[in-house]
C-alpha cells in the first residue's frame, strides 16, 4: 500500500473575533490592539466577586449574520452555558459559551479549488468569550507569567465544519472563504496573523473507499491559511505512512512547527476535559423571532457567492474569472472601482488576474499594502486604448504604479514612454532589424511564420517596448515582402 | 425608650420632628455595639468613623431640606455585599483583605437613599450554612441565648437587628438564609421573589436561588427597606423589569375572606412541639382576623432538600472557581500554577465550602449530570407547580419557618445532614423563586419562633399586608432581645 491509497478526512474549527464596540458580556471596549495592558477592564471581565454578565446584542446579531451567510438554520430559542475548566487566563474558572442550543446549526459554504467547486458543511456557529492573554517571561533563570486582561471577554464566534474537507488545499480555501465572508459582512477582520481568526484542524486518514473514520488528531497553533495547508500536508503524510506500517494513530493534540514544517506531539494535553457544561444561570434564554431574523437578513450586504454570480452576468465574465475577482474583498472592491473609472470589465478582469496577482505573489503582499489605486488600472487601460502606450509598456507602468503609487500618466510623461507612432522612425528600425537578422528574414520569406515574431521581438527590444507591435508587423510584412 | 430601640419608621419621624439626629442614632448604635458585640459577635467590621461621617452628612442634607427614604438610618450589611473601599470577605479566608473597587447595586441604592452603613456582619462562609458557625473568622451568638446559634447564613445581620445594634440590616437568602435566622433571632426577615432585587455585587453562591432581603423589627420597616433596594438593574440580567410598588404605603389590609393555605407537609417529623404550638396559635390569630384557613397538600415537598443540595452546590462549584489566588484575596506560596490553585483553595476554603464544591462538581460531571443536576431541576419544576396549583385556591400560604428554635452552638456541626434539615421549611419557596417572609409569633422555652408567610410570584405586597395584620394582633411588639 502507498500513501495515495489513503484519503484524509478534515474538519476545521475556526474562532473569529467579532468587531463589536464592546465586549461580549460587559461594556469594555472590544478593540484592544495597541492598548496598554489591563486598561480595557472592569469588574465584570476581571471576574471580581459579585459581578454578572450582560449579553452584547450586537454580537448576537453579528452571529446571526454569519449564520445566515453560511446558510444555517436558526432555532427559536438559544442559550448560553458555562464551560468549566481551570486555567489562569480564564478568570472566572469557566467560559460562558454555548453547548447544546447554539445560535446557528446545519449550514454550508462552497469552496472553489482549481476551478472545482465543492460544498463544505458547517455544523454550528456559536458565541463565546475570549480569554485573557498570558505573556511568559524568562529573567535571570526564573520564569514568570504576566496576564493582560484586555482580551478577556472579547466576543468570539466559533464555527465548526463538518468533516467534509478532503484536501489541504480545500482546507485553505475554506478558511479563505470564511475570512471573505466575515470581512464582507463587516463583523470581523478575519486576520489570522494577529489572532482575530484562529483555526484548529482535525484530521484523520482512511483507506480510499472505506466509510469508517480513522483516529482523529487535532493540530493547533496555526497562524495562517498557508500554515494550515502545510500542517495538513505533513500530518496526512505522517498518518498515512504510520497506518500503512500497521501503527495505530494516537488520538492527541499536536502543534505545528512553522520553521520545520512538521507537526509535533503536545502530549502534555492528556485526557479529554470534562467541561461539566450547564446552562448559564445568570443569563436568561434568548428567544429568536422570525421578524428579528428577517430584519437582519434584509440588512445583509451582497455576499461573495452572489457577487460572483453578479459579476458573471453583469460583466459577462466566466464563473472562474468572477470567482477569482471575488476571492477577496479588497480585490473585488478594486475591480469595481476600476470599472467605475471606465476600465472595460473583461480587460480589467484579465489584468487583475494576470498582472496584479503576479505582482502580489512575487512580493508576497496583500493588495491593501500596495499604494496602487483602482484609478491607476483604469488609467493604464485608457492609455493603451488611446494608443499612447503599448501593452508591453503598460505592464511596466502598472508595475511602477504598484510600487510608487504614482499616477500612470505621470509615469509615462516622466519616463518618456509614449508609443512610437512616427512611421518613418519605425521603417528605419524595422529595416535595421531585417538587415541584422538575415537568417530570420529568409526563414520568413520561406514561409516560416514564427520568424516574423522573432523579428518583431527584435524591433520591440530595440525600441524598448515603445513600438506598436501591430504597426511593426505591417511594416515588416511590407519590407520583407518587397525584397 | 432608648434610641437603639426605635424602629426605622420611628427614627425617621423623630429626625423629621427634630427630636433626634442621625449622628445621635448612629452614636447610639455604635455605643451599644461597643458595649455588647464582644458577646454577640455580629460584626466582622464596624465602620465607626465612616458611619459617623455619613451620619453628619445625612443630618446636613436633612437640614438643607432634602428628603430620602432612609436618610440618616444606620443599616448593617452582610459581608457578602461588595462595599467599595471596605473589606468584603464572605466570612472566608480566601477573601481576607479583599477590598472591592465597586459597590453592589443594593449598596449604591442604600447610599442614594441616605442610609448610614454601620458595618459588615458575620455569616456562614460563602453563605453556606444554617448557623453562622461556618464563618472562618468568629462565632455569632444568638442575642436571646448566647450559647445558641443565631441561625444562618445571615446570622450576623439577624443578630445585629435582634440585639438593637441597628434598626435594619440586609442579608441574603438562598435556601432560607434570611428567614431562618430571622425566626431564630426573633426579628422580621424577608426573601423577595427571585429577580426582585439586583444580585450585582452580591457575591454569588447559587445564582438561580440567591436573593437579597431586609431584616428589621417590624413589617413596616422591612417593607421600606425592600422597596428602597428593589427594582430592575441593567447590570443583572436576571432582575425583573416590573416596577416596584410602594410596599410601605400599602400595608393596611382587611384579612376577611383572605384564603390562607397551610401545607400539611411542613408540619412533618422533627418539629419541636413548642414551635408547632406557637405557629398554630398564630394561624388561629389569622383566623380570628377573618381569614379562611384550609390545609393544602404540596406533594413534592419531601424532595426539596435533595433537589436543593444538588442544584445549589452545582452552581456554587462554578461560582467559586474564580477564587484561585491569581487575581485577588489569598495567594498561597506555590512552586507552580497547580500548587497556586490547590494550596490557595486548600488553605482558603472551609470544610463546608469544600464539601459543597465537591458535591456540586460531582453532580455536574460526565455520566452524572443527567441523573443528578438535570433531574434535580426537573424536580424543582414539580415543586414550583405544587405552589402554582396552591395559589389557584389560596392567596398566601403559612407555615413554620424553622422546625426548631435556636439550637446550641456546636450541636449540629458534626452532622452536616442534621444541619441541612434546618431548612426543610424554607427550601421549597426558594426553589420556586417565590416571596417569603418570617416574623416572630411567640416564644418556646424562652426562644423566638418564626411564622413563615409565602406568596405568589411578585406577591410581596400581599405577603407584607398579611404579616402586618398578624403583627398588629400578634403581640410581639418589635421587642429587642433582652441582652445585657
Amino acid at each position: 500500500m502507498s500513501v495515495s491509497d489513503y484519503e484524509p478526512v478534515i474538519g476545521l474549527e475556526v474562532h473569529t473575533q467579532l468587531q463589536t464596540k464592546t465586549k461580549m458580556f460587559c461594556g469594555c471596549a472590544a478593540a484592544y490592539a495597541g492598548a496598554e495592558p489591563n486598561t480595557h477592564v472592569c469588574p465584570v471581565c476581571l471576574a471580581l466577586p459579585g459581578v454578572l454578565p450582560v449579553i452584547n446584542k450586537q454580537a448576537v446579531e453579528y452571529a446571526f449574520m454569519v449564520g445566515l451567510a453560511l446558510n444555517c438554520e436558526i432555532p427559536e430559542a438559544s442559550k448560553f452555558d458555562r464551560k468549566n475548566y481551570p486555567y489562569p487566563d480564564l478568570l472566572k474558572g469557566y467560559q460562558i459559551s454555548q453547548y447544546d442550543l447554539p445560535f446557528n446549526i446545519n449550514g454550508w459554504l462552497t469552496v472553489d479549488v482549481d476551478g472545482e467547486s465543492s460544498r463544505i458543511g458547517v455544523t454550528r456557529a456559536h458565541l463565546e468569550e475570549d480569554t485573557a492573554k498570558l505573556i511568559h517571561k524568562r529573567e535571570n533563570g526564573t520564569s514568570h507569567t504576566l496576564m493582560d486582561v484586555n482580551r478577556a471577554g472579547v466576543p468570539l464566534l466559533e464555527i465548526v465544519s463538518e468533516p467534509d474537507i478532503r484536501t489541504p488545499a480545500q482546507a485553505r480555501a475554506y478558511l479563505q472563504k470564511l475570512r471573505l465572508i466575515v470581512q464582507t459582512l463587516g463583523v470581523s477582520t478575519g486576520n489570522m496573523e494577529d489572532g482575530a481568526m484562529r483555526a484548529d484542524v482535525n484530521v484523520s486518514v482512511r483507506r480510499v473507499g472505506t466509510i469508517a473514520f480513522g483516529v482523529k488528531v487535532e493540530v493547533k497553533n496555526l497562524n495562517s491559511a498557508r500554515s494550515v495547508q502545510r500542517a495538513l500536508e505533513y500530518e496526512i503524510q505522517r498518518q498515512a505512512q504510520a497506518v500503512d506500517r500497521g501503527e495505530t494513530i494516537q488520538q492527541e493534540t499536536r502543534g505545528f512547527d512553522e520553521d520545520r514544517g512538521i507537526t509535533v506531539s503536545q502530549r502534555s494535553k492528556e485526557e479529554a476535559h470534562d467541561y461539566r457544561y450547564f446552562p448559564e444561570p445568570d443569563l436568561p434564554p434568548v428567544f429568536i423571532t422570525t421578524e428579528w431574523i428577517d430584519s437582519i437578513r434584509a440588512r445583509l450586504p451582497e455576499l461573495p457567492d452572489a457577487r460572483r454570480d453578479r459579476y458573471a452576468s453583469q460583466f459577462e465574465l466566466s464563473r472562474y474569472d468572477a470567482a477569482q475577482l471575488t476571492s477577496s474583498l479588497p480585490v473585488s472592491q478594486f475591480f469595481e472601482a476600476a470599472v467605475a473609472g471606465n476600465a472595460k470589465p473583461k480587460v480589467a478582469a484579465n489584468w487583475i488576474q494576470g498582472e496584479l496577482f503576479r505582482i502580489l505573489r512575487e512580493r508576497d503582499a496583500e493588495l491593501e499594502a500596495l499604494p496602487l489605486q483602482p484609478e491607476h488600472l483604469a488609467e493604464v487601460l485608457n492609455l493603451v486604448d488611446e494608443g499612447t502606450i503599448t501593452q508591453a509598456i503598460a505592464k511596466q507602468v502598472f508595475e511602477e504604479a504598484a510600487t510608487t503609487g504614482t499616477a500612470p500618466r505621470k509615469i509615462v510623461a516622466d519616463r518618456g514612454l509614449v508609443q512610437i507612432s512616427d512611421t518613418g522612425e519605425l521603417e528605419q528600425i524595422v529595416a535595421k532589424a531585417i538587415a541584422a537578422n538575415p537568417q530570420a528574414a529568409n526563414d520568413y520569406r520561406a514561409g516560416k511564420v514564427q520568424a516574423k515574431g522573432f523579428l518583431t521581438g527584435a524591433v520591440m527590444k530595440e525600441t524598448r517596448g515603445k513600438a506598436n507591435p501591430a504597426t511593426v508587423g505591417e511594416i515588416l510584412e511590407r519590407q520583407l515582402g518587397s525584397a | 425608650m432608648e434610641l437603639y430601640e426605635l424602629t426605622i419608621q420611628q427614627a425617621l419621624e423623630a429626625m423629621r420632628l427634630g427630636e433626634t439626629s442621625s449622628a445621635e442614632l448612629t452614636r447610639s448604635s455604635l455605643d451599644r455595639i461597643d458595649a455588647l458585640d464582644a458577646k454577640v459577635g455580629a460584626f466582622l467590621v464596624v465602620a465607626g468613623e465612616r458611619a459617623q461621617a455619613e451620619a453628619r452628612q445625612a443630618d446636613e442634607r436633612r437640614r438643607r431640606g432634602e428628603t430620602a427614604p432612609l436618610l440618616g438610618i444606620p443599616i448593617a450589611l452582610k459581608d457578602i455585599f461588595c462595599t467599595r473601599g471596605i473589606q468584603t470577605t464572605c466570612a472566608s479566608r480566601i477573601l481576607e483583605g479583599f477590598v472591592p473597587p465597586y459597590d453592589a447595586t443594593l449598596v449604591s441604592r442604600l447610599t442614594a437613599a441616605g442610609a448610614v452603613m454601620i458595618g459588615k456582619t458575620n455569616m456562614d462562609e460563602f453563605a453556606m450554612g444554617s448557623s453562622t458557625e461556618n464563618s472562618a473568622y468568629q462565632l455569632t451568638h444568638n442575642p436571646w441565648d448566647l450559647d445558641r446559634v443565631p441561625g444562618g447564613s445571615s446570622g450576623g445581620s439577624a443578630a445585629a437587628v435582634a440585639a438593637g445594634f441597628a434598626a435594619g440590616a440586609f442579608g441574603t437568602d438562598t435556601g432560607g438564609s434570611i428567614r431562618q435566622p430571622a425566626a431564630l433571632c426573633g426579628v422580621v426577615g424577608m426573601k423577595p421573589t427571585y429577580g426582585r432585587v439586583s444580585r450585582y455585587g452580591m457575591i454569588a453562591f447559587a445564582s438561580s436561588l440567591d436573593q437579597a432581603g431586609p431584616f428589621a423589627r417590624t413589617v413596616a420597616d422591612c417593607a421600606l427597606l425592600l422597596e428602597t433596594v428593589a427594582g430592575p438593574d441593567p447590570n443583572d440580567s436576571t432582575s425583573l423589569p416590573d416596577p416596584v410598588p410602594a410596599y410601605s404605603a400599602n400595608l393596611e389590609c382587611d384579612l376577611r375572606g383572605l384564603r390562607v393555605g397551610v401545607p400539611d407537609e411542613y408540619f412533618a417529623a422533627g418539629m419541636e412541639p413548642g414551635v408547632e404550638q406557637a405557629v398554630r396559635r398564630a394561624i388561629d390569630v389569622l383566623s380570628e382576623l377573618g381569614a379562611e384557613i384550609k390545609p393544602v397538600t404540596m406533594p413534592h415537598t419531601e424532595y426539596a432538600l435533595a433537589a436543593y443540595y444538588l442544584i445549589a452546590p452545582a452552581e456554587a462549584s462554578a461560582n467559586l472557581s474564580r477564587y484561585d489566588g491569581v487575581k485577588y484575596g489569598l495567594r498561597a506560596s506555590n512552586a507552580n500554577t497547580m500548587e497556586l490553585y490547590t494550596r490557595t483553595r486548600g488553605q482558603g476554603f472551609g470544610a463546608e465550602v469544600k464539601r459543597r464544591i465537591m458535591l456540586g462538581t460531582y453532580a455536574l460531571s460526565a455520566g452524572y449530570y443527567d441523573a443528578y443536576y438535570v433531574k434535580a431541576q426537573k424536580v424543582r419544576t414539580l415543586i414550583k407547580s405544587d405552589f402554582d396549583r396552591a395559589f389557584e385556591s389560596f392567596d398566601v400560604l403559612v407555615a413554620p419557618t424553622s422546625p426548631t428554635v435556636a439550637f446550641p452552638l456546636g450541636a449540629r456541626t458534626d452532622d452536616p445532614l442534621a444541619m441541612y434539615l434546618s431548612d426543610v421549611c424554607t427550601l421549597p419557596p426558594s426553589l420556586a423563586g417565590l416571596p417569603a417572609l418570617s416574623l416572630p409569633c411567640g416564644l418556646s422555652d424562652g426562644l423566638p419562633v418564626g411564622l413563615q408567610i409565602v406568596g405568589p410570584a411578585l406577591g410581596e405586597q400581599i405577603v407584607l399586608q398579611v404579616a402586618a395584620a398578624y403583627e398588629r394582633a400578634g403581640g410581639w411588639n418589635a421587642r429587642v432581645a433582652p441582652l445585657t
